[in-house]
């Protein structure tokens, strides 16, 4: 095994073994439900970090194939009365097919045009999931989401979803760690440092780009599925633009295209506002002086500028 | 259903209103693409402070509104030099997602920063002069609606000879061109940045006062107006002075012959389906150049 594949190994490990250890310590329904919105957080990001690090594209439409994938599942379970698992599956494959017609078209073209194009798609999605009412609820949400099943037995505690949803975050991060390793993994890493030299060596870049953007809309989508049955009811607001925004932080926070980044970025942005909610009136303030503060002085963001310390570190002490 | 030419007339009016706004954060977005690449998030957030400090200003210290007015477009466009001053040019990365991220912390930033000043209330910001309605060929224009077109057009005519006829527009031309052969020519560029953002800020402060007493004002306002002002520039063609002007324009008339003649409820959804028509049949917009490497 390689090192960097040791490295992997290891990190995942303390990481699977911090998810089953906190259990232990943590009773507490409220921070359960924290530590399970920071799962389906890592789980979207996860997805994103890929687009972002490894595609170079930006996405702040995500937020949108989150509440695609919520409402969907949402409906469809609730008003229809429709197989939960199922309708999470159904879900993804529509979503993967929204961002099959969004990607084609922008990723074609050179520049970012991705970010203006899911911009517009969530904006869209927000204005649908407000007006189309007498369907979604409009502004004051959607409820009675049935909850999800098991052998017939019905998962509604926090306890039991904090089992699903860290349990799905952790296959997410292994499944996106071997896409960096497969061939399409490489062509995009080849494609980042030069994209004419990884279409030159034969490396099908938009092809390649499309199916990572259509991967990341399907984890926002399966994480909006479980958000929706684990709340039991979705209000447009969850899915606005600026929680695509939110979403995009974490990942810089963390440090663009590190997988570790992005989890990272999710571990620390998700309770902060819970944390700031004593001084909501300067919710914002700190919120946006932090991230300028990173993004002005940490470009690498805190894993990146950390990686970096360490290895410093360790470069002294060789010597 | 019978649509008058009185309605269709006033739906016009209103488009071309709106339209105007646009226009003047649809120039803001390309002035300061064209001196750094960079999309800036922040320019709605000028939008918002344009109006609020108008309304501090006028409401609050009394003012007279020609006193009022250019105070407001000072105060924004110290306020867009200094972005560029304290938050793009120290940032340790030139790169151009990074910079964009730089400007949407500082409008999460800004946006606390207002809400903390003017509260989170809607505020009431009075029309720059009282309001008996014109009837010009069956429309009702209210004195409003004329000070938007005229001070628009104005704007537009000032930026056009500052472009085209002063030293310093020509040297901020230079810089969008080519910053680096500008610098040679002794140029400052640094400072032909800091003068763009100066500039946008003060469109922006621009299509502030002048919108906020037809819609309303509040700390959030410049939201959904940048978005627009953003889609109008991405339909004329990113970084086309001209084409945002047209695109601003284009964009307030669709949305209100769409909102009046369709539905008003999904008028929202127009601007950004115009979008995404745009960038997937004609990316380059309506007057972009060939060059399809934009933002």
């Amino acid at each position: 095994m390689s090192r960097e594949g040791k490295r992997f190994l290891l990190g995942f490990l303390l990481l699977a073994s911090a998810v089953a250890a906190l259990p232990v310590w943590i009773r507490n329904p409220y921070y359960l439900n924290v530590l399970n919105v920071v799962g389906l957080h890592v789980l979207i990001v996860v997805g994103l970090n890929l687009l972002i690090g490894f595609a170079g594209h930006i996405s702040l439409g995500h937020a949108g194939f989150f509440g695609v994938g919520a409402y969907l599942s949402g409906i469809l379970t609730g008003t229809y009365g429709w197989c939960p698992w199922l309708t999470m599956g159904f879900a993804a494959c529509l979503t993967a097919s929204l961002a099959l017609g969004i990607g084609i078209p922008t990723l074609r073209l050179k520049g970012n045009y991705l970010v203006m194009a899911t911009l517009g798609f969530n904006i869209i999605v927000t204005v649908f999931l407000l007006q189309l009412d007498n369907l979604t609820g409009g502004p004051s949400g959607y409820t009675g989401i049935p909850p999800l099943t098991v052998f017939g037995r019905s998962l509604i505690s926090d306890f039991e979803f904090y089992w699903l949803i860290w349990g799905t975050a952790l296959v997410s991060l292994v499944l996106a760690r071997n896409l960096c390793h497969s061939r399409v993994g490489r062509g995009l890493r080849a494609l980042h440092e030069s994209p004419d030299a990884a279409a030159a060596a034969g490396v099908p870049v938009e092809r390649y780009k499309v199916k990572v953007f259509i991967l990341s809309a399907v984890y926002a989508s399966v994480a909006g599925s479980l958000y929706a049955h684990y709340y039991g009811i979705i209000t447009p607001k969850t899915f606005d633009i600026f929680k695509s925004v939110e979403l995009v932080t974490m990942c810089i926070l963390g440090g663009m295209g590190t997988l570790w980044g992005g989890l990272f970025g999710a571990v620390f942005l998700t309770p902060l506002p819970q944390l700031l909610h004593f001084f909501d009136e300067y919710k914002d303030i700190i919120f946006g002086g932090i991230l300028l503060v990173i993004l002005i002085f940490l470009p690498q963001g805190l894993v990146g500028w950390l990686e970096n310390r360490l290895h410093a570190l360790f470069q002294n002490n060789r010597r | 259903m019978e649509i008058g030419w009185n309605q269709l007339a006033q739906y016009i009016v209103s488009g071309l209103t709106t339209g105007s706004v646009y226009a003047l954060v649809a120039l803001g977005f390309c002035l300061i693409y064209n001196a750094t690449r960079i999309v800036n998030f922040a320019q709605g957030d000028f939008l918002s402070l344009g109006g609020l400090l108008m309304y501090s200003t006028v409401t609050s210290f009394g003012l007279p509104a020609w006193l009022g007015f250019p105070l407001s477009v000072a105060g924004t466009a110290l306020v867009g030099a200094c972005l560029e001053r304290l938050c793009i040019r120290p940032s340790r990365s030139r790169e151009v997602t990074n910079l964009i991220f730089i400007t949407i912390a500082a409008s999460i930033l800004l946006r606390g920063l207002f809400m903390h000043v003017w509260g989170k209330e809607a505020l009431a910001l009075p029309p720059l002069s009282p309001e008996t309605p014109l009837r010009v060929l069956g429309a009702a224009f209210t004195p409003q609606n004329l000070w938007v077109l005229g001070i628009t057009l104005s704007a537009i005519g000032i930026l056009v000879f500052f472009f085209n006829r002063t030293l310093m527009g020509k040297a901020l031309r230079a810089t969008a061109a080519n910053a680096r052969a500008a610098a040679l020519m002794g140029i400052d560029t640094r400072m032909m940045t800091m003068l763009s953002f100066a500039l946008a800020g003060a469109l922006g402060a621009l299509a502030g006062i002048l919108i906020t007493p037809i819609t309303s004002l509040s700390y959030d306002v410049g939201v959904l107006m940048g978005l627009k002002g953003f889609a109008a520039a991405v339909l004329g063609g990113y970084g086309n002075f001209y084409g945002a002007v047209l695109g601003g324009v284009g964009l307030g008339l669709l949305e209100s012959l769409g909102a009046g003649l369709i539905s008003t409820v999904y008028k929202d959804v127009i601007a950004f389906v115009a979008l995404l028509l745009v960038l997937f049949l004609r990316p380059s917009g309506l007057l972009g150049g060939g060059s399809q490497e934009r933002l």
